[in-house]
């Protein structure tokens, strides 16, 4: 972002607050970005010839005789092929010693797909967790959150989905990413020998926190760029959106807007749909699949950040260490894929649905029947029985490292019911039942 | 001449206009910024400065940009050719639309321009008319659409000429009416209202008396809705309302259906375009999309519009209500909109209400409520607007604004619980907690007892006397333990699971079980009532469970077969023999247990 020769530069700045400056100019256009002592900056507002931009790093320092020139353009993003392999900072400027990426500009946050454009999701994205691949099947052009508390281990997930999933980029867009974390990123992707794969744009804890809000639109914009012109299947890997959505009470509460829920801004759910709405599977082919990470502060889902994020995005997925095993598990409960009724028992087997459903209901009981055991009441042998089968369930099928197809979670499942119940217990269709039953005959 | 302006201020979507001539409140304007006009709505004035809400992005709009003023307020354009189509929130027509992306400031003509409609005259020249009033007939698919005298007619007038039957396209002039001060005016197919008025072309608003049948037994035998009544299904995320409400779509009885999108997920109403005009309309055999009309403003597209959307929805709704046909429309997410509102009231700095709310959302919402309803026109016949919203509660706690509002206006109340979602127990709508007003309405009962048979209002209510009980006896059974209480709680507690699992529950994804009949119903309600009345023989607990679980499996397998086939005969005279072994004698009904 260098300044040009013809370029008008304004010495004189007339308010300062923490995140932004107002400044009297003409000719700016709205959203239009600005170097305001050499900082990154912002038009966030225009009253008549006040100017208020937000400084992304910050305002300490700034004097109101500082230089500000308008760059006359949004932010923008230079796309290419080149792209692969590169990791950037929240400007899109490089950070890992490389050249710059030389491409088409394109400006990031661009226009909305129109939905008849949309095709139906209908690929199925095998992870090998059968938390995952058999009660919550993922779909390309999905766009789907780990709720997640932050001592569980959602990037080792997220990064095993991710190498397993077997796209053409991903894209990683990381705001206030430890430092670790983003090395854990780079380390494993540079092993698994994925990094020609790898797009990533990251804030790290080190950035300045309202730089974030640039970061979902940089990897996004780049997704699309692959999955529009080069009709390429992308995951957008994006963590952690709690820190993004505290970005943006950051800076609305410095615009003094009025705070809604937990003093989140009131357009918090537009602007987080803006983003997870441009997963889609694109008519020629690509797609863009968006994995996310939301942790929670103590479990809590009503948050506004949690709560505004599962009514966008399609399901949740929860982790949850199931002591009784000693292992963490994909919480059959509460995790949800929408779009798994897109997948499941049509590009699967079609016993898929109904052993999916039958498991978790019976799981469902093991829970009701632990919790008569921990009030201190007798258990009826069924209940004795749902609670082995629950254990067996959650090592052999819900535990975070299995890896096995499809059809093998389903026969594990049926060797199960077969092991445990009987055929009025498990209560599935009887055209399936009589196909796979793996119990005794009556 | 219109009024003029330029461009004084930006904050996001909201833009400052200083004007050089009369504006009005709700006045449609357009700013030109570099050959591309952009939409807005006036949404307040303090002077000679006017604040619009913009329907686009505002990105590169400087100081100086032109707006042209229309004198009109937002408006939709109402004629044949609407059905099977999808529009986004301001009525544009998505398909017209080139390429993948929205384009800035593209507005599409809802209708076909160049299409000819076989027009047939029904009134004469010479005939008295009002505004809604019928002129002549066109086939829009299967529907008989009526042209009608447009709803901003005044007063009484008289058809001076009709054309003749033949083909026209929806701008020629089909009618001449002289209003009653001797002005002509030349009628063609189409016409234009504004979105945020009523339409109240019609002779009288009475009660409901009548279900509309949805084909879920949670709602059809449980709680009904009344054809011209209102509804709404509020639940936390991931409980079912989108399942649900697209459910009601497919299989509710209703010759018209609008689907309004609004600030939802793309997917879901992809999942509509790619579905409906596959499905097959169960009562009519026809695609499911020749029915249907959507309005789409997904989550990503500007806020303003998602605002625009549900009053579209809603206006289309009333004209096909004003030509005598059964509409349901349909709104996923109401709350989306009252955010809209939130997002819009809080750039113009107005004091907020609770949870940032505006102050005037119960109004808003209820007034909305009241545009639905059954109708009486001029001409004898009859139309209806059904309504059904959803709402999503921040955190799915009821106690907010949304919800609570709405409450105050819907007279159906389908409560979605976590609980029963965790479960797996769908459709996830709580049966203690939901209601229908109509079950209290003298005339709705009278009709029930009527079509599905004599007693059937009692019959439910006993389901839900007994669901009440089974759920006291379980909270007995959890507090003291299996063998605390009598056999007698265990044995209450399990049918209310008969009726939990056989009437409640419905798979929306199986081809059979997704939509049942009136009569299918009512079938199933008498066998899980007579099951329910009966008297059981048990030694103790321990056996009940498995007993009861093998009685429920047999009930399941009978919904998911065709009804009355051999297998569901053959299923049942199983469930008849399991019955009697445990059954000790008819007893009087309810002095059962």
């Amino acid at each position: 972002m260098k300044t040009k020769a013809f370029q008008k530069i304004y010495t004189h700045i007339e308010n300062v607050t923490k995140a932004t400056c107002t400044i009297e100019a003409e000719g700016v256009t709205n959203e239009e970005m600005a170097i305001v002592d050499n900082r990154p900056a912002q038009v966030v507002k225009i009253a008549g010839k006040m100017v208020t931009l937000q400084i992304f790093p910050g305002t300490q320092g700034i004097a109101t005789d500082a230089e500000v020139v308008f760059l006359g353009k949004p932010p923008t993003l230079k796309v290419s092929e080149e792209l692969k392999g590169r990791f950037f900072n929240a400007y899109g400027q490089p950070i890992d010693g490389g050249p710059e990426v030389d491409g088409k500009e394109v400006e990031i946050g661009g226009p909305s797909v129109n939905p008849v454009r949309r095709r139906q999701p209908s690929e199925l994205i095998a992870t090998g967790i059968a938390g995952i691949d058999l009660n919550n099947t993922l779909v390309t052009g999905q766009k789907i959150p780990f709720f997640a508390d932050p001592d569980q281990p959602f990037n080792q997930v997220m990064a095993t989905v991710a190498l397993r999933a077997k796209a053409d980029v991903i894209v990683l867009g990381g705001m206030g990413m430890s430092n670790d974390d983003y090395l854990y990123y780079k380390t494993l992707f540079d092993n698994a020998g994925a990094l020609d794969r790898i797009v990533a744009f990251v804030n790290t804890t080190e950035n300045p926190p309202v730089e974030r809000l640039l970061v979902p639109d940089m990897a996004l914009t780049t997704a699309e760029y692959f999955a529009v012109e080069h009709k390429m299947k992308v995951l957008c890997l994006l963590t952690d959106m709690t820190l993004y959505a505290d970005a943006l009470s950051i800076v609305s509460n410095r615009m003094d807007q009025i705070p809604s829920k937990d003093s989140m801004p009131g357009s918090l759910y537009s602007d987080l749909a803006k983003i997870y709405e441009k997963a889609a599977q694109f008519p020629e082919g690509g797609s863009i699949t968006i994995i996310a990470v939301t942790t929670l502060s103590g479990g809590d889902i009503t948050h506004a950040i949690p709560d505004n994020t599962g009514y966008i995005t399609e399901g949740q997925l929860y982790l949850r260490r199931d002591t009784d095993i000693a292992k963490v598990i994909v919480d059959p409960f509460r995790s949800l894929s929408r779009l798994k009724q897109l997948v499941i028992g049509k590009k699967t087997r079609k016993d898929h649905p109904q052993v999916m459903n039958a498991a978790v209901r019976l799981y469902a009981d093991a829970a009701g029947a632990k919790t008569k055991l921990d009030n201190g009441f007798d258990l009826t042998e069924y209940d004795r029985r749902t609670i082995e089968f629950a254990q067996e369930y959650s090592r052999e099928l819900l535990a975070i490292d299995i890896n096995i197809d499809v059809d093998t979670m389903l026969d594990t499942g049926w060797k199960l019911f077969g092991k445990y119940f009987t055929r009025d217990e498990v209560g599935i269709k009887q055209d399936i039942m009589d196909l796979y039953w793996a119990g005794k005959a009556s | 001449m219109s009024t003029r302006g330029k461009v004084v201020g930006v904050v996001a979507n909201l833009v400052t206009i200083e004007v050089d001539g009369p504006v009005a409140q709700n006045e449609i304007c357009y700013i030109t910024l570099k050959g591309t006009r952009l939409m807005a709505e006036v949404i307040k004035i303090t002077g000679k400065f006017a604040y619009v809400q913009v329907f686009e992005s505002t990105r590169g709009l400087f100081v100086g940009c032109e707006a042209e003023f229309t004198g009109r307020l937002l408006e939709v354009t109402l004629g044949p050719g609407m059905l099977s189509k999808n529009y986004d929130g301001l009525q544009n027509d998505l398909d017209k639309m080139e390429g993948v992306f929205l384009k800035r400031g593209e507005y599409t003509f809802p209708l076909e321009e160049d299409k000819k409609w076989h027009f047939t005259p029904l009134a004469k020249p010479g005939s008295e008319v009002v505004a809604g009033d019928w002129i002549g007939n066109v086939k829009e698919g299967w529907i008989d659409h009526k042209i009608m005298v447009p709803f901003d007619f005044q007063g009484t007038g008289t058809i001076k000429s009709v054309v003749s039957e033949g083909d026209y396209t929806v701008k020629d002039t089909v009618a001449v009416i002289t209003s009653a001060d001797g002005t002509e005016r030349n009628c063609s197919m189409m016409m234009r209202w504004p979105v945020k008025v009523d339409v109240k072309c019609y002779k009288n608003k009475p009660r409901p008396f009548k279900i509309m049948e949805t084909g879920i037994r949670t709602i059809d035998t449980m709680n009904p809705i009344a054809e011209g009544g209102t509804g709404f299904i509020p639940g936390p995320f991931g409980c079912g309302k989108t399942v649900l409400q697209h459910a009601l779509s497919k299989n509710a009885d209703a010759d018209l259906i609008i689907i309004v999108a609004c600030g939802e997920r793309a997917n879901e109403v992809v999942e509509i375009f790619t579905e409906f005009p596959e499905l097959d309309d169960p009562r009519t055999g026809r695609k499911l999309m020749e029915r249907t009309i959507i309005i789409c403003n997904t989550s990503n597209m500007p806020v303003a519009a998602r605002e625009a959307s549900v009053y579209t929805g809603m206006t289309i709704a009333e004209y096909y209500r004003t030509m005598g046909l059964k509409v349901l429309l349909l709104a996923d997410s109401t709350s989306r909109w009252a955010q809209a509102l939130r997002e819009m009231s809080n750039r113009m700095e107005e004091l907020p209400g609770p949870d940032a709310f505006p102050m005037d959302l119960p109004a808003i919402i209820s007034s909305f409520y009241s545009r639905s309803g059954f109708v009486n026109l001029r001409n004898g016949k009859t139309g209806s607007i059904t309504f059904i919203g959803t709402v999503s509660p921040a955190g799915g706690n009821l106690k907010e604004p949304v919800t609570e509002s709405t409450k105050k206006s819907a007279r159906c109340f389908y409560a979605l619980s976590q609980n029963r979602a965790d479960s797996k127990r769908y459709p996830a709508v709580d049966p203690i907690d939901s209601y229908s007003k109509y079950l209290e309405y003298p005339e709705i009962a009278e009709y029930l007892d009527k079509t599905i048979g004599d007693g059937w209002v009692a019959d439910i209510m006993k389901l839900k006397d007994m669901l009440l009980r089974g759920k006291e006896a379980r909270d007995q059974i959890n507090i003291l333990g299996d063998d605390g209480v009598p056999v007698s709680y265990h044995i209450l507690f399990n049918k209310a699971e008969i009726i939990d699992f056989v009437i409640l529950q419905q798979d929306a994804f199986d081809h059979v079980d997704a939509s049942t009949p009136m009569e299918r119903q009512k079938y199933m309600v008498n066998k899980v009532l007579d099951i329910c009345n009966a008297d059981f023989n048990f030694e103790g607990f321990q056996e009940i469970g498995a007993y009861f679980k093998r009685v429920i499996n047999l009930l399941k397998q009978m919904n998911y077969q065709q009804f009355q086939n051999e297998q569901f005969k053959k299923i049942e005279e199983e469930l008849e023999l399991s019955i009697a072994e445990k059954r000790v004698s008819d007893l009087q009904p309810l002095a059962a247990v």
